[in-house]
């Protein structure tokens, strides 16, 4: 037999039936993610049809983007300011009790964002196949999970057959040598990545980042790595499971217990890409030379160095597009910019040790003066740590907004944007034109960068902060 | 869904690359729980003043955009997020296919699940329909090529199931649901 790449190896075990010329391959989802903004459609259509859902315990459900992040709406009684959010979270408690499922709904002390509670809870798993109506659903590939988003039709298919129909994508290998430097964090690396290949550079393709950069990673790391992945254009990204991952999901509520647990372990153990496994593409980069990142553009490949200049590139008119709606010019430094607000949060880095960087910068440190910094918690869970660790307090001693979890400032859905024009050093995934609210100006950076760039009032290298 | 066949029209460019499907539909959109009635919200950061008046500039505000089937966009359209409100929206607007020489992954596979045909073409005949807005060309689908109006034709790729689908204008739902059988060995199977 061949010898298998990781991603070979979850995809053959899922195949339910396989593909021919004339018909994509049946795989089997083992796990679905379900949130009230891509959902509704798909229980329309099992309503319409007639059809219930296949597999309720497999469907983890949430609420994340539409929520309110001010705790008075949650839990003080005070009403949902944005009506069509309070319509749409309704509307989920009404058809998961319809259906049949089980909600972590709004009050619940382990709601969170979808892609934070899933590894949270132990739902995530080595070898699983996880989707969701969400893109960012490559970020469970951290744990060596094959994860992708997808769109509400296909929510559909799966709540009523557990099944997607798939051809089987590319492998594109990420190999990192080194080491991340002191201050560097993992989102600096993903953001290099992306710079390097490109936003369409991993279309069609599933990515295994590999090497001892990686493996140097912790889970949440990982998790902000493998994030990202969908920013390259990849269908996912994976890590191979490994002692980290299976420390990370020992004792956690959903991961298998007792004797179950030690014969999963033995069985993740055998998920690594074989010797001799081919990829159809291979990069190579040093994570040694990987520096803090900061976005200039409106896509994440519009990235440079925080100690570069914005690129000139005459002749480009996307390119000088972008830069105008930035207010940017080429060979402009982007150190030292002013900005007005400050989003630490996301699916991308809002675990508890992006909160503990961020914390540690702003330790007997103040927001500076005319910056709204706002903190929000990937989790409940996430949040009850950071209060308990003291980093909440440091968050509110130096002036910045302790949140309620929820994708938020993420993408401005749940009202919790970016006013016209104004800079937004964020440390979310996406700085595409109006992401963060109409005219929004978003600079994507780690919770470090964004910690420092939070005090000084400009974008500034955690560096001066960190050694 | 209605069957596709062959979709002549008129064409709309939009060369920016990297379209993603925030500007498609921006997020503040996405609150809705049913998929009609979205065409109003397409590229509404870019088709409306902050007024709310139409942008003159904005292609779709002219009035040789009226009634164009066919969208030709940069390099890599549909990419970010997974929003299947963006395929809604185009089709709501009125269109039927979308042309480029790169289609995001996710946006191209929602697009096929709702009878928006997403057209990936060779660059010569992208560059010749980004130099030509307005020009009149047919895409079809049984053919699985676009011929341009000087008579050249370009064939495009479109996985064989999804295109059975698309021309019997009938969903993949009922084909997965009929693998029930299999589903459920599967399942016996993998514990």
């Amino acid at each position: 037999m061949t010898a298998r790449t990781l991603f070979d190896k979850v995809w053959d075990r899922h195949v339910v039936v396989p593909e021919t010329a004339d018909t994509p391959a049946v795989l089997y989802i083992d796990l679905h993610l379900t949130h009230e903004v891509t959902s509704p459609q798909a229980f329309s259509v099992l309503r319409s049809r007639g059809l219930k859902v296949r597999r309720p315990d497999r469907t983890l459900v949430t609420m994340d983007h539409s929520t309110p992040t001010d705790s008075a709406q949650i839990f003080g009684g005070v009403p949902i300011a944005l009506e069509s959010a309070a319509q749409q979270i309704r509307q989920l408690e009404r058809n998961c009790a319809e259906f049949g499922l089980d909600l972590i709904g709004l009050q619940d002390d382990r709601r969170g964002i979808v892609h934070i509670i899933g590894p949270e809870l132990g739902a995530t798993q080595p070898g699983k196949t996880i989707v969701c109506g969400d893109s960012h659903t490559s970020t469970h590939g951290a744990f060596g999970a094959l994860a992708f988003g997808i769109g509400t039709t296909e929510v559909g298919y799966i709540l009523a057959t557990q099944c997607l129909l798939q051809r089987k994508p590319k492998t594109l290998a990420i190999e990192v040598a080194g080491r991340l430097g002191p201050g560097v964090a993992a989102k600096d690396l993903v953001l290099a990545i992306i710079g390097r290949i490109g936003v369409n550079g991993g279309t069609g393709h599933v990515i295994e980042y590999r090497g001892p950069a990686i493996e140097a990673l912790s889970m949440d790391e990982r998790m902000t790595v493998c994030n990202m992945s969908i920013e390259a254009g990849a269908r996912a990204g994976m890590v191979a499971p490994d002692q980290t991952t299976f420390d990370f999901l020992a004792g956690r509520p959903r991961a298998p217990q007792g004797e179950a647990w030690e014969r999963a372990v033995a069985d993740w153990r055998t998920l690594l890409t074989e010797p001799g496994a081919t990829f159809d593409q291979t990069i190579r980069l040093d994570a040694g030379a990987v520096e803090p990142m900061v976005t200039y553009g409106t896509n994440p490949g519009m990235v440079t160095p925080i100690s570069g200049r914005v690129p000139e590139r005459p002749g480009d008119p996307a390119f000088a597009q972008s830069l105008r709606y930035m207010g940017l010019e080429p060979g402009e430094s982007l150190r030292d910019k002013p900005v007005q607000v400050v989003f630490i949060g996301s699916c991308t880095n809002a675990r508890i040790s992006d909160l503990e960087i961020a914390a540690r910068v702003l330790a007997g440190r103040k927001i500076a003066p005319g910056v709204r910094a706002l903190v929000v918690p990937g989790s409940q869970q996430v949040k009850r740590e950071a209060e308990a660790l003291g980093y909440a307090k440091v968050f509110i001693d130096a002036g910045a907004e302790w949140r309620e979890s929820g994708c938020s400032m993420c993408l401005g859905m749940n009202g919790d944007t970016v006013p016209q024009g104004q800079y937004c050093v964020s440390t979310s995934n996406r700085n595409f034109e109006g992401r963060q609210g109409t005219g929004a100006r978003t600079l994507l950076t780690s919770p470090a960068t964004a910690a420092a760039t939070a005090v000084r009032g400009r974008i500034t290298d955690p560096r001066e902060f960190i050694h | 869904m209605d069957p596709i066949t062959v979709i002549r029209s008129r064409t709309v460019v939009m060369p920016s690359t990297n379209i993603d499907t925030d500007q498609i539909i921006p997020a503040r959109f996405l609150t809705t729980t049913t998929r009609e009635g979205l065409g109003a919200a397409l590229f509404a950061d870019w088709r409306y003043a902050a007024d709310g008046q139409p942008n003159p500039d904005f292609v779709l505000n002219r009035p040789e955009a009226r009634g164009c089937a066919i969208l030709v966009a940069g390099r890599n359209i549909g990419c970010g997020s997974s929003r299947e409100h963006a395929p809604w929206a185009l089709l709501d607007h009125g269109f039927r296919a979308v042309v480029s020489t790169e289609i995001a992954d996710i946006f191209r596979s929602n697009s096929l699940k709702n009878g928006l045909l997403p057209v990936i073409v060779d660059a010569d005949t992208h560059a010749w329909l980004l130099a030509n807005p307005g020009a009149e060309v047919e895409v079809d689908l049984p053919a699985t090529t676009l011929r341009l109006p000087n008579g050249r034709t370009a064939s495009f790729p479109i996985e064989a199931f999804s295109r059975y689908c698309l021309i019997n204008g009938v969903d993949e739902l009922g084909y997965l649901l009929s693998q029930a059988d299999a589903i459920t060995a599967y399942e016996r199977r993998a514990g």
